[in-house]
């Protein structure tokens, strides 16, 4: 339990101040598809629950619970970033020559 | 292989950032999905190269979730969007919060590290419940109205901050069996409390906090982890999150505390149902719109939620066809909180097809409405209420709206005379140069269309 808290504070304030400047920038056309975005990202607590799945030391309980985990984290990765580029692909700026997937249901 | 990993997460890291970067326009929106996967792909298999057992569990996991995400997000349509979004909250949150969990029955850990899991366990859990119960509500599985009573305020403090003393408490390193399971519990209770005063058309706010904080739940994790990826991507998303929220308050000039217990549209709906009785306005017939609307040379849509609810953007679009096609400058405008989550609009008329340079910001095109002949609200109703301008007392004063009221010609299309979410007359119904447009959005709109189509030379 060799944590470096000092230096995970000095990460996590840059990385705050860095998405606030980048996320002042997004177009508000795309505010839904940043949310979605932006919430798979987060989804990276699925290297977490990687980890603890394939622990050797786990024991039932934590594995059970690693394993939960592992399995929502995907969902949230998957359908985070396939809804992102579902709803980003609809984006376009001219009409479209022929009525294409915008018009499937 | 322990020396490439912490390599392989910080490319991973960079991915994210461009991804958020590359979504400021919508050209190169699409790259930054791709790389954010990519570098989600790298930091996955980075991560299961060091696993030491049991990767047959971890495949099936993978598996599992995959099975489960990827016809979730192919199988809704779009106008679920926002439910959907509420649930991936739902299970990203749950995923900290169980990691979390897990942790701490490994480890049974106090100090920093405890406060750190504290934190991860307490946002997840809640952002969970908080996030399930606004799925049901975005849904209609439950009522959309908020739900209050008396002293619900009272409780919901008392249950947090059951929360946070035993928060305290295990980090401080006391711990019985009992506190860490209680813990949890308040947390679960606290999320529901949260959500249960929160009515729909505050949900975009809602929707970004939760958004937030399922993002700093992540960030914790990665404290307890000592992994800097996990930081990175929670504070990108935590921020991400709370820009959106209070882009959200301040576009319904309302504080977070407001939004969250003030349980608006609530107390003044019955109040207000009285005096909406009996002042005369005009109607209009789909014929009439049409000739309006052929005659004109700038429209201007405003769409609002009932838009969404009618299923009206597609027959708006071939309207929009049709009048582009006849030299008719028509575009749209899109207040912040439309909706029922930021951008939500602006999603489904992409999905209709109109391209999304004519659909422009309030900023962009309030200028433009006293130049504009036609203004048509569709199933918008408080964000275009002049009273927020002038009334005082008004629970939406000073709330920026779309001055649809400035256009030559305002054309509102409405079920019946009932008032908005906010309870509350709207004026503009009101004015000489106001014309109702009675009925459903989908098929006036649709008349709309049949009319003008068959004017065609």
């Amino acid at each position: 339990m060799n944590h470096n808290y000092e230096f995970g504070l000095y990460v996590f304030m840059l990385a705050a101040f860095l998405g606030w400047e980048l996320v002042k920038r997004v177009s508000p056309l795309l505010h839904t598809p940043l949310m979605s975005l932006s919430n798979a990202i987060s989804a990276i607590a699925v290297v977490g629950a990687i980890a603890l799945t394939g622990d050797k030391t786990a024991t039932t309980l934590i594995r059970t619970l690693a394993f939960i985990a592992l399995i929502t984290a995907t969902i949230n990765v998957v359908a985070g970033y396939l809804i992102t580029d579902r709803m980003l692909k609809m984006f376009r700026k001219r009409e479209p020559a022929a009525p294409s997937e915008g018009e499937r249901k | 292989m322990d020396s490439i990993l912490p390599l392989i997460y910080l490319f991973a890291a960079l991915g994210f950032i461009l991804a958020i970067k590359w979504m400021n326009h919508p050209s190169t929106a699409r790259r930054g999905v791709i790389i954010g996967e990519i570098g989600m792909l790298l930091a996955v298999i980075g991560t299961l190269l060091r696993a030491d057992v049991h990767l047959d569990w971890i495949l099936a996991g993978l598996a599992i979730g995959s099975a489960i995400g990827a016809p979730l997000a192919y199988l809704m349509p779009m106008t679920a969007v926002p439910q959907l979004t509420a649930l991936s909250h739902a299970f990203g949150a749950l995923a900290s919060a169980l990691i979390g969990t897990a942790e701490y029955y490994k480890e049974t850990p106090h100090g920093l590290t405890m406060g750190a899991l504290a934190a991860e366990t307490l946002l997840g859990y809640l952002t969970t419940t908080a996030s399930i119960l606004a799925f049901g509500k975005l849904q209609e599985i439950l009522p959309t109205r908020p739900l209050t009573y008396k002293g619900q305020n009272v409780v919901s403090f008392i249950v947090l901050g059951g929360a946070v003393v035993l928060g305290v408490m295990l980090t401080a390193g006391w711990s019985d069996p009992w506190m860490f399971p209680a813990f949890i519990g308040f947390a679960l209770m606290f999320g529901i409390m949260l959500v249960t005063p929160i009515g729909g058309a505050d949900m975009p706010t809602v929707i970004a906090l939760l958004n937030s904080s399922a993002g700093v739940a992540a960030a914790a994790m990665g404290f307890v982890l000592d992994n800097r990826l996990l930081i990175i991507a929670g504070a990108l998303n935590g921020t991400a999150g709370l820009l959106l929220s209070i882009i959200m308050c301040k576009a319904m000039n309302r504080s977070f505390a407001n939004v969250l217990f003030g349980a608006f549209g609530q107390v003044t709906a019955g109040a207000a149902a009285g005096s909406a009785v009996a002042r005369p306005v005009r109607s209009a017939t789909p014929e009439e719109a049409a000739a309006i609307l052929d005659a004109s040379s700038s429209v201007i849509i405003i769409p609002g939620y009932g838009m969404a609810v009618a299923q009206a953007q597609h027959k708006i679009r071939e309207m929009y066809d049709l009048l582009t096609r006849r030299g008719v400058n028509v575009r749209f405008a899109i207040h912040p909180v439309a909706g029922r989550m930021p951008g939500h609009m602006n999603v489904l008329l992409a999905e209709a097809d109109i391209p999304y340079d004519k659909l422009l910001e309030m900023d962009e095109i309030n200028g433009d409405f006293p130049m504009t002949d036609v203004a048509l609200v569709v199933g918008a109703n408080d964000v275009v209420n002049p009273l927020a301008r002038s009334d005082q007392d008004s629970p939406i004063s000073g709330m920026p709206i779309l001055d649809a009221d400035k256009a030559r010609t305002v054309m509102i299309i409405k079920r019946g005379m009932s008032p908005g979410f906010a309870g509350i007359d709207n004026e503009l119904y009101y004015m000489d140069k106001t014309l109702m447009l009675f009925g459903d959005a989908k098929g006036f709109v649709g008349n709309i269309v049949k009319e003008l189509g068959s004017n065609h030379h």
